[in-house]
């Protein structure tokens, strides 16, 4: 991440944060208005831009001590055996989150609980400034009760809590246990917390309040917040078809579709009809192939050169076997990390998701899109929605010739992977065994996929 | 010729997308931005920024306040009495100077295709922001207002010092009358002012912008480009400060008379380095940030100065693709169109398997983003990246932006002043090549093998 903290300006008494002091984020919210939907999706964002942040969810600790969950009334501001277990267990939870950003090199922490009363929340700022954090609450509010009930259906029906009950028992203890959190919640106020910095969340997203965002990632944490919704929808990610470099077995380049990548165009033309999709967008790269592969489809579609396929610099147009040959150690540097390798005069995996982030925030914005993409773009945005690591990204396959419907469902994403059934070359590329820079050739190109 | 017709034929096949643009164009239908506010709240600051930086981004834009309008319509300015609510005949000018400029904010949108229209005027009763959003309704425009609400009378003198007092309203009065008038004039408004209201303005789309950016109120934001004002105006600031640019020393490829590469600094720019520490220590600036970019010739520029910088990848010199290390004569041997092409076109033109300055602006907004969070920054570059920069603080077109001067060895010092940036050209005396290629005398309408013009070498 590049942006760097300013030092803090508030020096009334308060520890002075030096440039790029980690961030405590601290949800704020009755239950059931998307907290953790939203510090998951928050935390996945981050970690995907390169900020590694993790999310304390303190009714994970809660089930993770208790056990077993009975009913609402454990939630009752006047049982004092309930609240002493819920105090420690945000204690628990606090002292990880210490851990997290002071000790294991954690940038964000998201302190994932309900936090309704003021008392609560100054107890968390003290924890803060004590340990030189920045603190930015996020709060949620909302009183529509159809959102609430969409949400109770959505995520609680299914949690722990309620394995053995039946959907209305369900219904009734949960609604229950919201009226527990009522009568205590002290909203986030614009005079009485008007040095606090945070972001007001009003009726998903109608409406927001922005208080003294603080630095750079303050700054990107209300952009994100401010473009992703709950409307249901599905994003379409597949590549070109199947193009005259691929078949050759040659990377990167600018080439048209083989016959075969026409007839896929073709059959995804055909899906999309039988998808019956409202309001489709179609995005594509400047590449030919992508365009191409669009053109099939008789539909208006916008071109994103972000969407370009990795560079590959002086590797460009190459076969593997050519790249062992003229470059062996970039080749094993590049099996050694391949996140973070930068083909020399090319990108790494590592500018590719710089490079695409604004085709995230637009793909958050949007509703239902397919993205005819690359192999290496593919794969970027992939882990982006499903949440995978650095380590696992360039390792996903993307095969061509198939569709990945990605279908947003409680805290994650459904996929269902539709292979168009046209036959393609298989560009995927498995890390060899063996990445040490003496390796021999044979080793080198061991998972190499054929071509002509 | 022909090879100039085939170099166009594929994108001409392409529904839909424009032309030559590398950013997909977000916008249908038009939006009008409505500035509402008390006089000195910083709305024609507002106004001019954003619609700078909206044009730079590549969406068109234009701002229209209406107390120039009015200044036309009346000549001379006596008092704020023009601004009493119960003068009815100023009332009836002040509506037709609206009427005019909404008209205006028509033929821009409508008939020229304009993107966006910023409506700049107080706005500050709902009978006056109703009939703009009748105007816009019936003309297909989306509406998104900005309001800046500030009751800090330091903020709003130091408004008024910084632009209301050297206004044309004012060139005959010594500055306590105008001061005293001014105020005035804005209690003529005080009087019927009522905000946007969370409650009966649910359904508008708006931003509240309170204190210069303290705290932001941000209503049913529509489209992507009300994402993006809003993003833009929630990083935006007040507080002094200064921006230095300059680019790397003379490196390697330079004596050379050779493009782009990842050269190492030449002996004159480790002199201009080691200067540039010097010019920079004078200027004793706090808490300064170095950004370089991720090539070796910034990079060693700045190691000169033995502070902590940091690299931008989006700062990087322009990829001029096949043409990469070459010289403008090899270029010139080897690829004639695609020189003579980028001539006629220097802003949207693309190296092949390279970029285009359209290009490179879209790579640095978030470097201009981060630019506006900032305050004191020093940024050392690249020619045509320092171009782009240049250009998005000193609001020059598509047109004349890849022509800009941005010499070796010498610091731009730009400091925000009133609605524009001061900029001071510090050349710290190291000699260095000239890298400038100025555009060429005539626009060629089709392909013709032409002299060079080369920058002259030391």
């Amino acid at each position: 991440m590049r942006g760097c903290s300013n030092r803090s300006k508030q020096n009334q008494g308060k520890a002075v944060c030096m440039t790029n002091c980690p961030t405590l984020i601290v949800t704020v919210g009755l239950p059931a208005r998307g907290k953790t939907y939203i510090s998951k999706k928050l935390t996945r964002y981050l970690n995907w831009i390169g900020v590694p942040t993790r999310e304390f969810n303190v009714g994970q600790y809660r089930r993770d001590f208790m056990k077993i969950y009975k009913s609402f009334e454990f939630f009752r501001p006047d049982n004092e055996e309930g609240l002493k277990i819920r105090q420690q267990c945000a204690s628990a939870a606090l002292n990880d989150v210490r851990q997290y950003l002071a000790e294991d090199g954690g940038q964000v922490a998201v302190f994932d609980a309900t936090n309704t009363t003021r008392e609560r929340r100054e107890t968390i700022v003290q924890f803060a400034e004590q340990n030189g954090f920045k603190v930015f609450f996020v709060e949620s509010v909302c009183e529509d009760p159809d959102v609430i009930q969409e949400n109770i259906v959505q995520v609680k029906l299914c949690s722990p809590d309620y394995t053995n009950c039946n959907t209305d028992e369900a219904v009734e203890d949960f609604m229950q246990r919201i009226k527990c959190y009522e009568n205590s919640y002290e909203t986030l106020d614009e005079v009485l917390d008007r040095d606090l910095s945070y972001i007001k969340i009003i009726d998903v997203g109608q409406r927001y309040l922005v208080n003294r965002v603080l630095d750079h990632i303050q700054s990107r944490i209300v952009y994100y917040l401010m473009n992703i919704h709950i409307t249901p929808r599905s994003i379409y990610l597949c590549r070109h078809g199947e193009s005259e470099l691929n078949v050759k077995g040659r990377i990167g380049g600018d080439s048209g579709l083989t016959t075969r990548g026409k007839q896929f165009a073709k059959k995804l033309a055909q899906f999309i009809q039988t998808q019956s999709i409202v309001d489709l967008k179609v995005w594509t790269s400047q590449m030919k192939r992508t365009i191409q592969t669009a053109e099939a489809l008789a539909v208006p579609y916008e071109q994103w050169k972000a969407l370009n396929e990795i560079d590959a610099g002086v590797c460009e147009e190459m076969m593997y076997e050519e790249i062992q040959e003229s470059h062996p150690l970039e080749f094993a540097l590049r099996d050694q990390d391949k996140y973070r390798y930068r083909y020399p005069k090319g990108e790494s995996y590592e500018d590719l998701v710089q490079r695409l982030e604004p085709v995230i925030m637009e793909l958050e914005r949007q509703e239902n899109v397919l993205v005819i993409c690359h192999q290496a773009v593919m794969r970027c945005l992939l882990a982006y929605f499903l949440d995978k690591s650095a380590e696992e990204l360039p390792y996903l396959k993307c095969p061509l010739h198939t569709v990945l419907k990605l279908t947003p469902v409680a805290y994650g994403c459904k996929v269902e992977s539709i292979s168009l059934n046209v036959d393609a070359v298989n560009t995927h590329r498995e890390k060899p065994e063996n990445v040490n820079v003496h390796r021999s050739a044979a080793d080198a190109l061991q998972t190499v996929p054929p071509h002509l | 010729m022909n090879s100039h017709l085939n170099l166009l034929q594929p994108l001409l096949q392409l529904p839909s997308a424009s032309l030559f643009s590398s950013v997909p164009q977000f916008t249908n239908s038009p939006t009008l931005i409505v500035m509402v506010g008390l006089p000195a709240r910083g709305k024609t600051y507002i106004s001019k920024k954003l619609t700078r930086y909206l044009n730079w981004i590549g969406v068109s834009t234009k701002a229209f306040n209406v107390g120039e309008y009015r200044r036309e319509a009346t000549r001379s300015y006596n008092s704020y009495e023009f601004f009493s609510p119960d003068n009815t005949e100023a009332m009836e000018i002040r509506k037709t100077c609206v009427a005019a400029a909404l008209k205006d904010v028509f033929t821009y949108l409508t008939r020229y295709q304009g993107q966006v229209a910023v409506f700049d005027a107080t706005n500050t009763t709902p009978e006056r922001r109703q009939v703009i959003l009748s105007f816009a309704k019936d003309n297909g425009y989306k509406v998104f207002f900005v309001e800046s609400i500030c009751d800090d009378p330091e903020i709003i003198a130091e408004n008024i010092k910084q632009v209301k007092l050297t206004s044309p309203d004012y060139t005959d009065c010594d500055k306590e009358e105008a001061l005293v008038d001014f105020l005035k004039r804005i209690e003529c408004y005080q009087q019927t002012y009522i905000p946007l209201d969370d409650d009966t303005d649910r359904n508008l789309s708006y931003i509240k912008i309170f204190n210069v950016g303290s705290r932001y109120l941000v209503n049913k934001v529509q489209d992507h480009i009300q994402s993006r004002i809003v993003y833009y105006l929630m990083n935006i600031h007040v507080t002094p400060r200064s921006i230095y640019l300059c680019r790397h020393g003379e490196s390697e490829l330079n004596l050379l008379g050779r493009i782009g590469g990842d050269p190492g600094l030449s002996h004159r720019g480790t002199k201009f380095a080691s200067a540039l520490g010097d010019y920079m220590r004078d200027q004793s600036i706090s808490d300064l940030k170095v950004w370089t970019s991720h090539m070796k010739r910034t990079i060693q520029t700045a190691e000169f100065l033995g502070v902590q910088y940091e690299q931008w990848k989006a700062l990087n010199e322009i990829d001029a693709g096949v043409c990469e290390e070459m010289t403008y004569e090899e270029i010139q041997e080897h690829f004639p169109e695609e020189f003579a092409l980028r001539d006629q076109d220097k802003y949207r033109y693309r190296y092949p398997k390279g970029e285009s300055y359209e290009d490179l602006v879209h790579r640095l907004e978030p470097v201009i983003m981060e630019l506006e969070r900032q305050e004191n920054v020093l940024v050392i570059c690249h020619q045509a990246a320092m171009r782009c920069l240049l250009a998005y603080f000193l609001n020059k077109s598509d047109d004349e932006l890849p022509y800009l001067k941005c010499p070796l060895h010498t610091v731009l010092k730009l400091t925000p002043i009133a609605y524009g940036c001061k900029v001071e050209s510090v050349f710290l005396n190291i000699e260095a090549v000239n890298t400038h290629r100025d555009r060429p005398e005539k626009k060629l309408k089709h392909v013709v093998l032409h002299a060079i013009k080369a920058p002259s070498e030391n």
